[in-house]
């Protein structure tokens, strides 16, 4: 196996566009476990570890710009108050030593249904750039680059470069179910932002369909429904029952399967609950910040 | 494992450190895995694919053609009889023309490293033909079941009979229950290391629980008379039961014997779940008959436990799971049947709490059951049905000594509770933790007891001892004690117990405590929370025998007779220093090698159970206090408190320390600790899955020792290691109950249990 370890942004691309066999490695919380159990066995490990480019965040046009090699540990450490979501995801990482380890976009690659990013970058419309070699950048909605069980958008000459998030406008929120009090990969996890400047909602399920998705009639319902009460403006408290029926959207939205960690029927229930008690908080926060 | 001598003045009931301790926490202590010989070649296992299957053939030569490797071995290069086995010799050290349980070993390979012996491994070709599989124990003993061994599926079936065959009470409660598969879940995976000497034998250095019945299996596979195996304690992460049977031993034995050159294996974490045998699986049917005023009439009990593929200690357990299923309680009736049965299922067998910690379920969820059926609390129901010293048990045996029930479980209600859920609380203090799935909606307290007894040592008529040898000189004009046992360490802090006991008998500072091996008599296995009551026995007893010769040496040499040691000093019987040990021993060392036995035990008898089957009792209590978040089945363990009788804490830290451990242990099998098998195959082996308690999980403890010291025990100790395994989790299951208002006939307790 070969181990390249470009030390430059430029130099990364120019591997990739080389070696597009190579496994990018980045926290190596996924990829070393595949490895160690033999699960996979690529040709060549690239390695994003010396990329001083990657572990930079900055504001880039009215956005935060992560660096792809960004740990969870920073994310929760510098961020918590302006990626709120992804910070509560963040401290749901596994333990101290993975979130130290551990990065959003090594996430992003992995593009596993469980990832713990992915139901708050959902929720936040973050967006994923790209970038290779011989096409320069380009960016793609997080919620366009899922294409299926870790599978994602990127072409075998890409590299995730960082991901575009805008502040929140709003209160954010992620709930993750695990068999445990830490330490566990989720059963099932929901994403939840308000964005009261354009007057809608985001979501983002995880760990109940194939990829993680948005609940997009759900959140549009959700959205609907606050209009139509004036309740954007009013900030006045939820109608008895919306919540509740915003929960019962997202289950719809889910697509889950039974397995050893959970059964489809328990995660379905769960992000139903999730979803109502995430979209409270959410507006009880709203609501006091007015 | 190298010899251990600790200057820490500690006698018994002091706590002196234990001399692993700060090793282990620094990540210093040489494991078993942390092996290392020059020139020496790793070794790989291929296992079975399959639960159940005819192996037509192996093809090993694609693998012996790999370069880097030494040595490809099936079980036609058995030297000796290719069978292990703890109780039953069922099990082939390799398989033969069959395999009966996913996971079985069926070849070897030695190569240079331990990647090129993976996939060598991978190179050899097995043509398996899958046959039916047993795997619902409930049908194990169905006429069309499939066979999984010649003799028949059952491996043991035990009954008692006790009081009115066919009683009648005005209460009956009644109830089913399911105990999943446990596993010990050490940290430290199996490993080990083999090392011919060139002269036809070897030495093999192992993380076990009894050098001497692994040597004994060792010799047989190999054909070598004990003195040409000799075994070696290597540093030991954890055992639980899990290395009772053999693992990689033989194996490596083999692979050492065929190459010449020394062999390491190692296994990963995920070979690990496959490297050794669980806590069995239980499907147990209770009924309880007993007064308007709840005190019990009769009890009947039906329990099977799945022994999966081979024996292992399904013997011993069903022992266990009957003459103690029942629990701690005075019962004038009983019925009970335990049963053992074969599946190919993974092979189950000696796990902390063995046989009592399945029984303990369901025996404590119908004590509740009673409780409020009558309207007597649930603590209240335990202390009146409750054992007392001079009641005989289920077996009809005398229980000579305390038997605390009632004192338990009340010492345990009247801890202080933790204080009632905060208006605003932390997150990580609610169910979920910081995986933020409540602020406080649906969370919901419970709080449940439970109460146990597990027998401690070796049962039913076992010759159960151990073997001390006590060296006594003085080396830099100080006196020195050298202690050699070859009881295992596996980190319950017996080293640090050999010490206290030479100290406290010897009245010497250093101990040297000798590296645990095979070149002096058995120490019996560390296992049934006997150790310190064996061992212990036994160190105690060479202490006074090389105190007796000291004192005779003393009298030949002084010319005085009625002489005592009193510290280091040789004291006349009127009272005078005649002379120190330094004196009196010169450049002579005494020595003396004492087998000590604990008091018999019996067999019971074979049609009604009765008999002597135990030669002690601990007690213990719990009491726990959950926060259910009742809508997602989400627990958060708040207390979970604990009463035990210890007889006497040789060091009351450690005795501690193994309560914490046991009633974490406990508390896993409640709400997470499963192997999910389905149709034979596990589907969860690794720690990603397999989900073991984390300090967000377990909560601080208040724990109380009683000291009633054990008339017929060695300093009245009462074993400590087990009871805490066993009411640890009935007693989160009924906080969960408490909480939820639901059934709960199983555990682990899932969400999912909880919510739909």
């Amino acid at each position: 196996m070969d181990f390249l370890a470009p030390s430059t942004w430029a130099e990364a691309l120019a591997a990739k566009a080389e070696r597009p066999d190579a496994l990018p490695v980045a926290g190596g919380t996924d990829v070393m476990v595949e490895l160690n159990f033999d699960h996979r066995r690529p040709d060549a490990l690239l390695d994003l570890t010396r990329v001083p480019e990657l572990r930079e965040w900055a504001w880039d046009d009215g956005r935060i710009r992560l660096g792809a090699g960004v740990t969870y540990a920073r994310v929760i450490a510098e961020l918590g108050d302006r990626l709120p979501g992804l910070a509560m995801a963040a401290r749901t990482v596994g333990s101290p030593q993975i979130r130290n380890r551990g990065t959003v976009g090594g996430n992003l690659g992995a593009a596993s249904p469980a990832g713990d990013s992915h139901p708050a970058l959902l929720a936040a419309d973050a967006v994923v750039e790209i970038a290779s070699a011989a096409r320069g950048t380009r960016e793609v909605p997080v919620a366009e680059f899922f294409t299926g069980v870790k599978r994602n958008a990127l072409a075998p000459d890409e590299l995730i470069a960082a991901v575009l998030v805008a502040p929140p406008a709003g209160p954010q929120q992620f709930c993750k179910i695990g068999t445990r009090n830490a330490m566990v990969i989720a059963v099932s996890a929901f994403g939840f932002a308000l964005h009261p400047d354009r007057k809608e909602v985001g979501t983002g399920v995880g760990s109940a369909a194939p990829t993680p998705r948005r609940a997009d009639a759900a959140a549009a319902f959700l959205a609907g429904e606050l209009e139509a009460a004036g309740l954007w403006e009013s900030r006045a408290a939820l109608p008895d029952g919306l919540a509740a029926e915003f929960g019962r959207r997202v289950r719809d939205a889910a697509a889950p399967i039974d397995d050893v960690r959970g059964t489809a029927a328990y995660r379905l229930h769960t992000l139903s609950v999730m979803a109502r008690r995430a979209a409270t908080w959410a507006w009880d926060e709203h609501r006091r910040a007015a | 494992m190298t010899s251990t001598e600790t200057r820490n003045v500690g006698k018994i009931g002091d706590s002196p450190l234990r001399p692993d301790g700060t090793l282990k926490v620094t990540g210093e202590f040489a494991y078993s895995s942390d092996l290392w010989h020059d020139d020496m070649c790793w070794g790989v296992t291929l296992r079975s694919p399959h639960p159940h299957a005819r192996i037509h053939s192996i093809d090993v030569s694609a693998a012996l053609a790999t370069p880097g490797v030494y040595a490809v071995l099936t079980h036609a290069d058995v030297p000796g009889l290719n069978r292990v086995g703890l109780e039953h010799l069922d099990q082939p050290a390799l398989a033969e023309d069959v395999v009966r349980y996913q996971g079985e070993p069926v070849a070897l390979v030695a190569a240079d490293h331990p990647e090129t012996a993976r996939r060598a491994a991978k190179r050899i070709v097995v043509d398996y033909e899958e046959l039916p599989a047993l795997t619902d124990p409930r049908r194990a003993l169905d006429d069309d079941a499939p066979l999984v061994q010649p003799g028949g599926n059952l491996v043991r079936e035990l009954a008692i009979r006790r009081g009115d065959p066919a009683p009648t009470a005005p209460v009956v409660v009644a109830l089913d229950f399911e105990v999943g598969m446990q596993d010990q879940a050490f940290l430290g995976p199996e490993s080990g290391l083999a090392v011919p000497d060139g002269e036809g034998g070897l030495d093999l250095y192992v993380a076990t629980q009894w050098l001497h019945v692994d040597q004994q299996q060792v010799c047989r596979v190999l054909d070598l008379p004990p003195d040409r195996a000799r075994l070696h304690l290597a540093g030991v992460g954890g055992a639980f039961g899990g290395r009772e049977d053999l693992s990689m031993h033989v194996h490596a034995c083999l692979l050492a014997m065929h190459t010449g050159k020394p062999v390491k294996m190692s296994y990963s974490r995920e070979e690990s779940f496959f490297g050794h045998v669980h806590r069995h699986p239980a499907w147990l049917r209770y009924e309880f008959g007993a007064t308007e005023g709840g005190r019990l009439i009769y009890a009947k009990a039906d329990i099977l436990f799945d022994g999966g593929a081979y024996a292992s200690s399904t013997t011993a357990v069903v022992g266990n799971g009957g003459t103690l299923g029942l629990g701690p309680y005075d019962i004038p009736s009983v019925h009970v049947d335990a049963r053992g049965v074969y599946t190919n299922n993974p092979p189950c067998g000696a796990m902390r709490g063995f046989g009592c910690v399945q029984a303990a379920f369901a025996h404590e969820a119908l004590m509740d059951e009673l409780a409020e059926r009558v309207g007597v609390d649930p603590v209240e129901i335990r202390a009146l049905n409750g054992m007392r010293e001079g009641d005989r048990n289920i077996t009809g045996q005398l229980i000579d000594s305390a038997a605390p029930v009632a004192e338990l479980i009340r010492t345990v209600r009247d801890l202080p509770l933790p204080p009632p859920p905060d208006d605003r609380p932390d997150i990580r203090d609610l169910p979920g933790g910081a995986s933020n799935t409540t602020h406080g909606e649906g969370v919901v307290r419970g709080i449940g007891y439970a109460v146990t007894y597990k027998n401690v040592g070796f049962s039913e008529g076992f010759d159960d001892y151990s073997t001390a040898r006590v060296r006594l000189e003085i080396v830099g004009g100080e006196p020195v004690a050298t202690v050699h046992t070859a009881a295992a360490e596996v980190g319950q802090g017996l080293i640090t117990v050999e010490q206290q006991i030479c100290r406290t008998e010897l009245g010497v500072d250093r101990v040297v405590v000798h590296p645990k091996n095979t070149m002096v008599g058995s120490g019996g296995s560390t296992s049934a929370s006997r150790q310190t009551y064996v061992t212990g026995g036994a160190v105690k007893a060479a202490c006074e025998a090389v105190r007796e010769s000291v004192l005779a040496l003393s009298a030949r040499r002084l010319g005085v007779s009625g002489l005592r040691l009193d510290g280091d000093k040789i004291v006349s019987a009127s009272g005078e220093v005649l002379a120190v040990l330094a004196e009196v021993l010169a450049d002579e060392a005494v020595e003396e090698t004492v087998e000590w036995h604990h008091r018999p035990t019996y067999p019971v008898d074979p049609e009604t159970g009765q008999g002597d089957a135990h030669v002690q009792y601990a007690f213990s209590a719990h009491r726990a206090v959950v926060d259910v978040d009742v809508e997602l089945g989400l627990v958060k363990v708040v207390a979970l408190d604990t009463a035990q009788d210890v007889g006497r804490a040789i060091n009351p830290d450690a005795v501690v320390g193994q309560i914490q451990g046991g009633s974490a242990q406990g508390m896993g099998l409640a709400l997470m600790e499963e192997i999910v098998v389905t149709d034979g195959k596990v589907r969860n082996p690794s720690f990603t899955d397999y989900l073991i308690p984390t300090i967000l999980d377990m909560p601080p403890m208040q724990v109380k020792v009683l000291e009633y010291a054990d008339p017929h025990a060695p300093y009245g100790v009462r074993g400590v290691g087990e009871p805490p395994t066993i009411s640890s989790g009935p007693a989160v299951a009924a906080a969960i109950r408490a909480a939820t208002g639901k059934a709960l006939r199983r555990v682990p307790v899932r969400p999912e249990h909880i919510t739909l």
